[in-house]
């Protein structure tokens, strides 16, 4: 008798520890970007040269040193970009003191129209620790290339047009490797442990 | 039409928390309009709102209407292998015995063409039209850049 309760406990430990592996297999995998895309290079090989939204010179190398929030977006976008750094914003302001070591920035993928002015008028509504990037269409390529980002002019039917993009925010760590990715239409509760991860 | 539109919105301008007034049109409850304040009126803004269909049979918003701008449309923002696009979305369904969100990164109302520069604390009337209830003029209360929705009391997100 006791040794078939032993046996049923066994086999429902057996069970519970298979169920628990596989819980586990796949939160992992939920947090790991796809098998087949493309990672951002490090930040030690990326090679563009953009201008800030108070008109300084920021280069790859200039971010070596302190982990990375960066993420694509345009001034004249209504729902994603403000979204995007709402949630931004707000992750900081849970993070306090301790994101002043993280450098966030977005990148604009409408350099047309993002002037550094421009840039600096969108950020302000934002985190002040929030840096606006631009720069000539050759190096927002660059940059798109090195993060391996995806951007597209869509003209509107009034003769305006929109910017479709890649939505993710991305995360590197101080010396340069990639972290990871914080998906646009993600839990906004697994990013701030991610951002911790990003930032110790 | 414009003034007819005005004058509704007066009418409806009832004392109320901000972005938390109700207004229905048959069995449909709107409530929790809302927008962005614009930097200028160059760049498009938004219209965010919760639609319930108490009734028995499917209804969609085909249309948005306001003086506040001369393009208003209904978008969705779509994610397609992390890239975020906005296709234009002819009708939102609303569907029987379920509440519709107009919410950032889903369903939204683009305003296009601003006749004004939308400032926090500003207020501007939405008609949406539906299919089947018609139409109905809803007050949007214009929240900061960097808000994530109104705060009410009812609003059970």
């Amino acid at each position: 008798m006791r040794g078939r309760r032993a046996v049923i406990l066994g086999l429902g430990g057996a069970a519970g520890a298979v169920a628990f592996m596989l819980g586990l297999g796949a939160w992992r995998t939920r947090n790991r970007p796809a098998a087949n895309a493309v990672l951002p290079l490090p930040v030690s090989n990326m090679g563009w040269q953009l201008t800030d939204h108070r008109g300084q010179t920021v280069r790859p190398t200039d971010w070596l040193g302190r982990p990375v929030m960066a993420f694509f977006g345009f001034t004249w976008c209504p729902d994603v970009c403000p979204t995007t750094l709402s949630a931004i914003s707000g992750w900081l302001e849970e993070l306090g003191a301790e994101a002043d070591r993280l450098t966030v920035a977005l990148i604009s993928v409408d350099p047309e129209r993002d002037t550094p002015d421009v840039l600096a008028d969108y950020v302000g509504n934002f985190d002040p620790r929030i840096v606006g990037l631009t720069g000539p269409e050759a190096q927002v390529a660059r940059a798109a290339e090195d993060f391996r980002v995806t951007y597209r002019k869509v003209p509107r039917d009034d003769g305006d047009y929109t910017m479709d993009h890649t939505a993710g925010v991305f995360l590197f760590y101080a010396d340069g490797r990639f972290a990871s990715i914080i998906d646009f239409h993600e839990d906004r509760r697994f990013a701030l442990p991610r951002i911790r991860r990003t930032l110790n | 039409m414009k003034h007819l539109i005005l004058t509704t919105a007066l009418v409806l301008s009832a004392p109320a928390a901000f972005a938390c007034e109700t207004v229905t049109v048959g069995d449909l409850t709107i409530q929790h309009a809302w927008s962005k304040a614009s930097i200028g009126v160059d760049r498009p803004a938004v219209f965010y709102v919760e639609i319930t269909n108490s009734g028995s049979s499917d209804d969609a918003l085909v249309g948005i209407s306001t003086p506040a701008a001369g393009m208003p449309m209904l978008h969705e923002t779509v994610v397609t292998d992390g890239i975020a696009s906005m296709p234009h979305a002819m009708s939102v369904p609303v569907p029987a015995g379920q509440t519709v969100q107009l919410a950032p990164g889903g369903y939204h109302g683009m305003l296009m063409g601003l006749t004004a520069a939308l400032k926090e604390g500003d207020r501007f009337p939405v008609t949406l039209t539906f299919e089947k209830a018609g139409a109905v003029t809803a007050n949007v209360d214009v929240l900061p850049l960097r808000s994530e929705g109104p705060d009410c009391a009812d609003a059970g997100q």
